[in-house]
């Protein structure tokens, strides 16, 4: 299907089947009881795991085929929300002209960067990116406050032009985003029994382009560029040597994996129409790096797990305090409620960046491949229960089979 | 390899899919019948508290939860109910609001704009709060008032000092107690005038955004008016935690007096580095080299510990104040917590208070008939002449008779002049209130230069 092998068929079914269930997916828990803390099925932050899942998708086009390490993703990220913010200031609250504008920005931005960067390879063009990518928030922190209103953030004001669209409703306030007139922010709430499931415009939109997204890096870890990549990444020395220049074929993958960067900042802008300085600095380019690594690096569908994990945490964790810890324990004798609330008060609230931590050590320590080789081992686990005959493969055979990227 | 084939049957299922695709929001535009966002039941009523958790101003932050922690006990009638007992309004009688208790949420903001806004939205979104308040930086709560307004909730602002809080980037849902930067100018400058005469030169070191900005703005209009000289002024970058290479041009610039427009972290290293190059042992074009620090926190006091001995600035409130409002706080907050509560603290406990009243005045939590409450009726603060004074009036919440505004939705009472105490008696009597600037010297037109360009828009119920 859509010149895919069964296999690679059947991940962008189970992905295209995440997509769209997951506010069923997101929300197993009755809304009123006490377990309704862990949900995670609100629009807002289901937008943020699409979108930042494909932040994540093209982010792994760069590092997991060809190993560079860009410490500097999200200065693309960044640009492209300004970009989506400045259209939804001068165009129209349309969100497909801002996200185009925000890819080809992106992408542009990316052009330069990546040419300069790509001059060095390891640590050294780490460094290159990172080394831009504080540039960029320096100057959108103070130097170029008229353009990206400084540590406020760009936000959209009731004397925009506009000019496409309307510059302030008829009841006097700034337009929501929307899609040819479907607001983005328009949600239909389904109530079934004790749960509630959210289901919004701008979620399924950003879950469309996710779908596409993931559809297109598919197809790039499978093309003869995929391959080129992946043999940059092996041994760059020996490209060199059989004739080839990988130069082209690097910036390629930085370009696209920077439009990536500048799709997710569109969307982010788009649901929730605000382009802050804080998107830009080193500690949001390392949250991908995170993001990829946590969820298996090389692996199509790793980042996306990676980003969810992440970003979960961030926002359900960080909202447990002490007063949400005693109503889950309030049915035990003081003393042990008293305990147990102490003992895990450092770990939830503003501790969550504590626990993710500890995650990830226990991720890399124990599963270098990530969350999708966590997945690896637990199906293998059930397979050679069911049949333990499985034969394995021959032990002579040379060179030793190494695993498939996707898997 | 990949071949990409185009089969008829693929075709059509590809067309089936996409069509679906673009079917499927159609059938979301209908949004729930309610009157307006997140309507609360007969039992509850939900607010957000919003407030930094981790980064540079988490301990402001911490403190602010736990003034928020006990408005609620006290609008539920539990403990000794404050500020309750003093306030002028007596509409609130500890039954919660309009017969609901009252539950909260709480979020980190992490002093960021997106993680605030993301944390906002999940509280809207998920947890169905009905007023989000907090914020203790100003882009913060110009990002969350922003939010609150496009989603159609109460915001009620924290800690924020920016003059485009109630300025340029005023928003109808969003409503400030704080004091602003040209307020802190307008108080300060006079007793600096007095203290350190009308011929001074100042060098001003100034954190590099939006509220910086704005602060060295209104000081250097408030002490240029009254015959200061400005040297220089130099912008330090916020994530600076050494000021050594800034300090040091100071000396050689003929300037004998330094403004810092630093807050928090910031604040306290350059303070203190300032202190460090033997600054304040200078002699300079005759005079003593002073140093000012024009918004002052005690948390920050305690920070920059001896060195803040004998400098001025200015502050929104005091715990040492000894009016009857301030000193039913000071003792509730002390008995629950054991120590004075902050500026901030103080700020946050009266926003929630504040919220609460309305709506009970109001009848409703509906967000536009709340903001008609808090811009009130016709009430104005005594002896000032302006036709935009006009508003909300009360008393006995620690600042004396406050108006709130209804032309930008700002709060104007008296502005405190303090100044870091020579011999502390403890570790909390950091700050001494020197003069309590009555609000007719810090008033201002909202069409004032420092303010204008925004619009309060309209009040919004959103869905």
């Amino acid at each position: 299907m859509l010149g895919l092998d069964k296999k690679d068929a059947t991940i962008l079914l189970v992905v295209i089947a995440l997509a769209l269930l997951a506010p069923f997916l997101l929300n197993p828990f009755p809304s009123n009881s006490g377990l309704a803390q862990f949900n995670a099925g609100y629009p807002d932050l289901m937008q943020r795991f699409v979108i930042f899942g494909i932040f994540a998708i093209g982010f792994n086009i760069l590092f997991g085929l060809t190993g560079y390490l860009s410490f500097g993703h999200a200065a693309f990220l960044g640009v492209g929300s300004y970009s989506a913010v400045w259209m939804f200031k001068l165009l129209s609250m349309n969100v497909l002209p801002a996200i185009l504008l925000s890819i080809v920005i992106a992408g542009l931005f990316s052009v330069l960067i990546g040419y300069v960067s790509l001059r060095r390879s390891g640590i050294y063009f780490s460094i290159l990116t990172l080394a831009f990518a504080q540039m960029s928030f320096n100057l959108a922190y103070s130097v170029l406050t008229p353009i990206t209103n400084g540590e406020t953030g760009l936000q959209l004001t009731l004397d925009d032009p506009r000019v496409l669209g309307q510059t302030a409703t008829a009841s006097g306030n700034i337009p929501a985003t929307n899609v040819f007139g479907l607001e983005m922010r328009s949600t239909y709430t389904m109530d079934v029994g004790a749960w509630s499931f959210d289901f919004n415009a701008g979620y399924y939109l950003c879950a469309i382009i996710m779908i596409l997204a993931f559809y297109l890096s598919l197809r790039i870890f499978r093309s003869p560029f995929g391959l080129m990549l992946r043999a940059v990444k092996s041994n760059q020395q020996r490209l060199n040597y059989t004739g080839l220049n990988p130069k082209p074929y690097t910036l390629a993958a930085f370009i696209i994996s920077g439009m990536y960067a500048g799709l997710a900042g569109g969307l982010l802008a788009s649901m929730d129409p605000l382009a802050g300085a804080e998107r830009m600095q080193w500690t949001a380019s390392g949250e991908v790096v995170l993001m990829t690594i946590l969820g298996g690096a090389g692996t199509l569908i790793g980042p996306v797990l990676g980003a969810g994990f992440i970003k979960y945490f961030e926002n359900i964790f960080s909202k447990i305090n002490d007063n949400v810890l005693h109503q889950w324990f309030s049915f035990l004798p003081e003393g042990m409620e008293d305990t147990l609330v102490f003992l895990l008060h450092p770990f939830v609230g503003k501790g969550w960046h504590l626990t993710l931590g500890i995650l990830f050590m226990l991720v890399v320590t124990f599963l270098p491949g990530g969350l999708v080789e966590g997945g690896q081992r637990l199906s293998r686990l059930f397979r050679r229960r069911s049949r333990d005959t499985d034969t394995t493969p021959d032990p002579e055979h040379h060179p030793k089979e190494s695993p498939h990227v996707a898997e | 390899m990949s071949k990409f084939t185009v089969t008829r049957r693929g075709a059509l299922k590809t067309g089936a899919a996409a069509g679906a695709g673009l079917a499927l929001p159609t059938i979301f535009t209908a949004g729930a019948a309610r009157a307006f966002t997140n309507e609360p039941g007969a039992s509850s009523v939900t607010l957000g508290f919003n407030v930094p958790q981790t980064g540079p101003y988490a301990d402001e932050g911490a403190d602010e939860l736990r003034a928020y922690q006990l408005a609620v006990e006290h609008l539920n009638g539990e403990g000794d109910g404050g500020m309750l007992q003093t306030f002028s309004s007596k509409v609130l009688d500890g039954t919660g609001i309009l017969g609901r208790k009252v539950e909260y949420v709480t979020g980190d903001t992490q002093t960021k704009s997106d993680a605030a806004r993301a944390s906002a939205k999940s509280m809207i979104e998920k947890d169905g709060a009905i007023m989000i308040t907090g914020g203790s930086s100003s882009g913060v709560a110009v990002a969350v008032q922003g939010l609150c307004q496009e989603a159609g909730v109460i915001f009620m602002a924290g800690l924020t000092h920016s003059n485009d809080t109630t300025g340029k980037d005023k928003k109808a849902n969003g409503f400030r107690h704080f004091f602003d930067a040209y307020m802190s100018g307008a108080a300060l400058a006079p007793v600096l005038a007095k203290m350190y005469g009308n011929d001074r030169k100042a060098y001003h070191l100034t954190a590099d955004y939006t509220w910086g900005w704005t602060q060295q703005e209104s000081i250097q209009a408030a002490t240029e008016a009254l015959g200061w000289e400005t040297v220089n002024n130099v912008l330090t970058p916020l994530a600076a935690t050494d000021f050594s290479s800034y300090i040091a041009p100071v000396l050689n610039s003929g300037a004998d007096v330094l403004i810092l427009n630093h807050y928090g972290g910031n604040m306290v290293n350059s303070l203190t580095n300032a202190v460090q190059f033997g600054l304040r042992d200078k002699q300079v074009n005759g005079k003593n080299f002073e140093i000012v620090v024009p918004l002052y926190s005690r948390l920050m006091a305690k920070g920059a510990g001896e060195n803040v001995k004998g400098i001025f600035g200015s502050t929104n409130w005091h715990w040492s104040l000894q009016d009857e409002g301030s000193q039913a706080f000071v003792k509730s907050f002390g008995t629950k917590y054991g120590f004075p509560p902050s500026q901030a603290a103080h700020t946050c406990y009266v926003q929630t208070l504040l919220y609460a009243d309305a709506v009970t005045r109001a009848n409703s939590f509906e967000p536009c008939a709340v903001v008609e409450a808090l811009e009130g009726g016709d009430s104005s603060l005594p002896g000032i002449d302006s036709p935009s004074n006009k508003g909300y009036l009360f008393d006995g919440l620690g600042n004396g008779p406050t108006l709130y505004r209804a032309a930008d939705h700002q709060c104007f009472k008296d502005v405190l002049v303090v100044k870091g105490k020579d011999n502390p008696t403890s570790e909390f009597d950091l700050l001494e209130v020197v003069e309590v600037t009555p609000v007719d010297q810090v008033w201002y037109e909202p069409d004032h230069p420092m303010f204008a360009g925004g619009d309060l828009g309209q009040c919004n119920n959103g869905a």
